[in-house]
C-alpha cells in the first residue's frame, strides 16, 4: 500500500515561501499529474516527496506513515529526473542495476532484472554503452529503466519527456501508460504538457504560485474548471476568456457587443456584476462546421469577421473579432477562408463558462 | 638572382628562438653531455674527456644514491597520499560551507603563497629541539619531559620534512578537488540518494569517480614537485644529519658543488628526471582513464 498524503505541506527558502501549505491525497496505484506554469512549485513539491528537499512545514505521509525526516533511501521510491541524471561513469547496465547493487543484491540476481527492464524499454542492444554515447531519447529510457528496476512503491517523474522531440514524446507517453498498467505503482508525474497530463493521469492537480488550484479527473478539469486560471490553463488552444458585465439578462462586452446570458447562469448572477465569459474554441465555429449541434445545444448565431486562419489540415483555427477582442474558434471539415470575410458563426452557449471577475472562481453551482 | 629569404614569421620569432636556445636548450645539451664525462669543476679540462656510460654505471651500484632514490620515492608516495586525503577532506568541508566560501578558499591557498625556503625555516624553527614550538607544546601539555630530537633522529626528521611538505602543498589538492566538486552536476548525486545510497555510498560510487581526474591532475603536478624536492629539505636538515634525510636533489647538489663532481651529479640528475617522468606518465595515464570514465568533455 503506497498512498501518499500531503498535509499542509509548506516549503520555504529562507524567508520566501514557495509552497503554501498544500493538501493532497494520492490513492494507492493512482496516477497523478502535477501541472502548472513555470515556477509554480511542482518540482519543489516533488522533491519534498522524494526527500531531496527538507520540508518546512506540514506532514508528508507515505503508506500512512509520516516520513518528513526520513532520507530518500528509506522512502522506497524511484525518481526520473528531467535531466535524466544518469551516472556518467557507468554503463547502461550498471546504471540500471545500481540501486540493486546498493541494496546488496548479488550480480547474478541483478542481471536478469536489468535484462528484463531493458527488454521492456528496448534497450537490450545498448546495455554496454555509457550515457554519453546515447541519444536523448535513449537516455530517457535508461532513466526510466533505472526507476523500473527498483520496483518501488511510488514513482516520481519530473518532466521526463520535456527534452524529447514531439514524435518521441508521443511514443514515450504510450510507453509510460503501458508501464503504469503493468507495474501498478503509485505515480506522481510533473509535466508542463497538458496533453501528457490529460492522457496519462487518473487525476490532475493544477498548481499556481505554490497553491493547488484544482484537483480532478481529466474530464473534471476540462469540463468543470473551478477557476478562470484552470479554464485558461487546460485546453489547447486555450479557452476564450473575455471580460463582460451582466445587464438585462445579457452579457455586455467591452465594446458594447452582446451575447445572451447562458440559461444555466441566469440565477447565479446579478445585474451589473463583473464577470469573465469563457468559451472553448470547439464551441465557437462557423455555422455547419462545429462538433455537435445536439438537442441540448444552446446555439447563438452571430456574424463575425475573420482576422486570421491557421489551417492544421483536419481542422482550421479561425481568429475573429467580437466584443472588442480576438476570439479563436475551431472549424471542422475546413474550407478555405480569406481574412476579412464575414460569415455566420455559432456560439454554443450550453458549453459556456462564467467566472466572477474579482475572485476568478466559477459561477457554476 | 634573388637569394632565399626565410619566411617572415620565422624571422620575427628568431630572437625568441635564439634566447630560448641560449638559456634552455644549450645548458640542457651541455649538462646531458657532461653526464658522459668525468667533469670536475676544479679541473675544467676534464669536460673534454668522454667516458661513455661510466658515470651511469657507477650510479647503478652506488648505495648512497639508491638510498636517496628510495627515500625520495617514499617521500613522494607518503606525501602525495596524505596530501590527497587531507585535500579531499578540506575541499569537501569547504564545499559544504554555505557562507564565507570565498574567504575559506582564499585562506586555503595561503600555504601556497609562501616560498618553500620560508616554509623550511618556519618548520625548522618549530621542530627545533630546544626552542621549537612543537617540543614546547608537548612539554607544556605534559606529554613528554624530554626534548625530542626532531631534526636529528632519521625517522623523526623525515616525518618533520613530510609534515612541512604536506602543510605547504595540501592546498594544491584541496583547490583542484574543490574545483571538481563545484563543477560536478548535482543530479547524479540526488539520483544516487533516491537510489538508496547512504552518504558514504554516494561518495564512493558517484562523487569520487567524478573528482578522480581532478585528484590525478593534482597528483601529476605534485609528483613533479616532490620528485625535485630540494628547498625545504635543504633548509631544514640539508640532507643530514649524517645523510639520514638525503633526497635525490640534495645528493645531486652535494655531489656537484661540495664534491665538485659535476659529471657524476649530472648523471644522477638525469636518473632523477627519469623518475619524475615515470611518475608523471603514470598519473597522466590514470588521468586519461579517469577522464574517459566520466566522459569528461575537457
Ligand atoms: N533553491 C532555491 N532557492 C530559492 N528559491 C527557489 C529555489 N528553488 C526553487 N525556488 C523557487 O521556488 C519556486 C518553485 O520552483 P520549482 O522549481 O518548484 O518550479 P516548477 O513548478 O518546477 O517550475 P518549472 O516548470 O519551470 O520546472 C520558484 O519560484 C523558484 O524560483
Ligand atoms: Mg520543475
Amino acid at each position: 500500500m503506497a498512498t501518499v498524503s500531503l498535509e499542509k505541506l509548506v516549503k520555504r527558502y529562507g524567508a520566501v515561501e514557495v509552497v503554501h501549505g498544500i493538501d493532497l491525497e494520492v490513492a494507492d496505484r493512482e496516477f497523478i499529474a502535477l501541472v502548472g506554469p513555470s515556477g509554480c512549485g511542482k518540482s519543489t513539491t516533488l522533491r519534498m516527496i522524494a526527500g531531496l528537499e527538507p520540508i518546512s512545514g506540514g506532514n508528508l505521509k507515505i503508506g500512512g506513515k509520516i516520513v518528513n525526516d526520513l532520507p530518500p533511501r528509506s522512502r522506497n521510491l524511484a525518481m526520473v529526473f528531467q535531466s535524466y541524471a544518469l551516472y556518467p561513469h557507468m554503463t547502461v547496465r550498471e546504471n540500471m542495476g545500481f540501486s540493486l547493487k546498493i541494496a546488496g543484491q548479488k550480480p547474478e540476481e541483478i542481471a536478469p532484472q536489468v535484462e528484463e527492464a531493458a527488454k521492456t524499454l528496448d534497450l537490450t542492444h545498448l546495455l554496454d554503452r555509457r550515457p554519453s554515447q546515447l541519444s536523448g531519447g535513449q537516455r530517457q529510457r535508461v532513466a526510466m529503466g533505472r526507476a523500473i528496476v527498483r520496483n518501488p512503491e511510488v514513482f516520481l517523474f519530473d518532466e521526463p519527456l520535456s527534452n524529447l522531440d514531439a514524435k518521441l514524446r508521443t511514443q514515450m507517453r504510450v510507453e509510460i501508460k503501458k508501464l503504469h498498467a503493468k507495474v501498478q505503482s503509485t505515480v506522481i508525474y510533473v509535466t508542463h504538457d497538458q496533453v501528457e497530463a490529460m492522457t496519462l493521469a487518473d487525476r490532475i492537480v493544477i498548481m499556481r504560485d505554490g497553491y493547488i488550484e484544482q484537483v480532478g479527473t481529466p474530464e473534471d478539469v476540462f469540463q468543470r474548471p473551478q477557476s478562470k486560471f484552470v479554464a485558461g490553463f487546460i485546453g489547447s488552444p486555450p479557452m476564450n476568456l473575455k471580460d463582460a458585465e451582466v445587464a438585462d439578462g445579457q452579457l455586455v462586452f467591452e465594446n458594447g457587443d452582446r451575447l445572451p446570458l447562458p440559461a444555466r447562469f441566469r440565477e447565479r448572477v446579478t445585474a451589473g456584476q463583473k464577470v469573465t465569459f469563457g468559451l472553448r474554441p470547439d464551441d465557437l465555429y462557423p455555422a455547419g462546421h462545429g462538433i455537435h449541434s445536439g438537442e441540448d445545444a444552446d446555439v447563438h448565431d452571430q456574424d463575425l469577421r475573420v482576422i486570421l486562419t491557421e489551417p492544421l489540415g483536419n481542422e482550421t483555427l479561425v481568429f475573429s473579432d467580437f466584443g472588442g477582442a480576438e476570439w479563436v474558434g475551431r472549424m471542422l471539415n475546413p474550407r478555405r477562408l480569406t481574412p476579412g470575410d464575414t460569415l455566420p458563426f455559432c456560439f454554443d452557449l450550453s458549453q459556456a463558462h462564467l467566472f466572477d471577475r474579482d475572485s476568478g472562481r466559477t459561477l457554476r453551482g | 638572382m634573388k637569394g632565399w629569404r626565410p619566411p617572415a614569421p620565422f624571422l620575427l620569432l628568431l630572437p625568441a628562438i635564439l634566447v630560448l636556445a641560449a638559456v634552455v636548450i644549450v645548458p640542457l645539451i651541455l649538462s646531458l653531455y657532461s653526464s658522459f664525462t668525468p667533469f670536475r669543476l676544479t679541473q675544467p679540462a676534464s669536460l673534454y674527456m668522454f667516458v661513455g656510460f661510466r658515470n651511469y654505471a657507477r650510479i647503478l651500484t652506488d648505495l648512497e644514491f639508491w638510498t636517496a632514490f628510495g627515500r625520495t620515492v617514499l617521500l613522494l608516495t607518503v606525501a602525495l597520499n596524505v596530501e590527497m586525503l587531507l585535500g579531499l577532506g578540506l575541499a569537501m568541508l569547504v564545499e559544504k560551507a554555505t557562507r564565507g566560501q570565498r574567504l575559506l578558499r582564499t585562506i586555503m591557498m595561503f600555504p601556497m603563497m609562501f616560498s618553500p625556503i620560508l616554509v623550511g625555516f618556519q618548520f625548522k624553527f618549530m621542530f627545533n629541539d630546544n626552542i621549537g614550538l612543537v617540543n614546547n607544546a608537548l612539554q607544556s601539555l605534559g606529554l613528554t619531559d624530554q626534548a625530542i630530537p626532531w631534526l636529528i633522529d632519521g625517522t623523526l626528521a623525515f616525518t618533520a620534512i613530510l609534515i612541512a611538505e604536506v602543510w605547504s602543498s595540501t592546498s594544491v589538492f584541496a583547490i583542484l578537488i574543490l574545483a571538481g566538486l563545484l563543477a560536478m552536476p548535482k543530479e547524479p548525486i540526488e539520483a544516487a540518494r533516491v537510489d538508496g545510497c547512504t552518504p558514504w555510498q554516494t561518495f564512493r560510487y558517484v562523487t569520487w569517480p567524478f573528482i578522480m581526474p581532478f585528484a590525478y591532475i593534482a597528483m601529476t603536478i605534485r609528483s613533479l614537485d616532490v620528485a625535485r624536492a630540494y628547498d625545504i629539505v635543504k633548509i631544514m636538515t640539508d640532507g643530514g644529519p649524517a645523510k639520514r634525510t638525503e633526497l635525490l636533489w640534495t645528493l645531486v647538489s652535494r655531489t656537484a658543488y661540495a664534491d665538485a663532481r659535476m659529471g657524476l651529479a649530472n648523471a644522477m640528475a638525469y636518473v632523477a628526471i627519469l623518475l619524475s617522468i615515470l611518475f608523471t606518465v603514470y598519473f597522466y595515464r590514470k588521468l586519461a582513464a579517469a577522464r574517459t570514465q566520466i566522459a569528461a568533455e575537457w
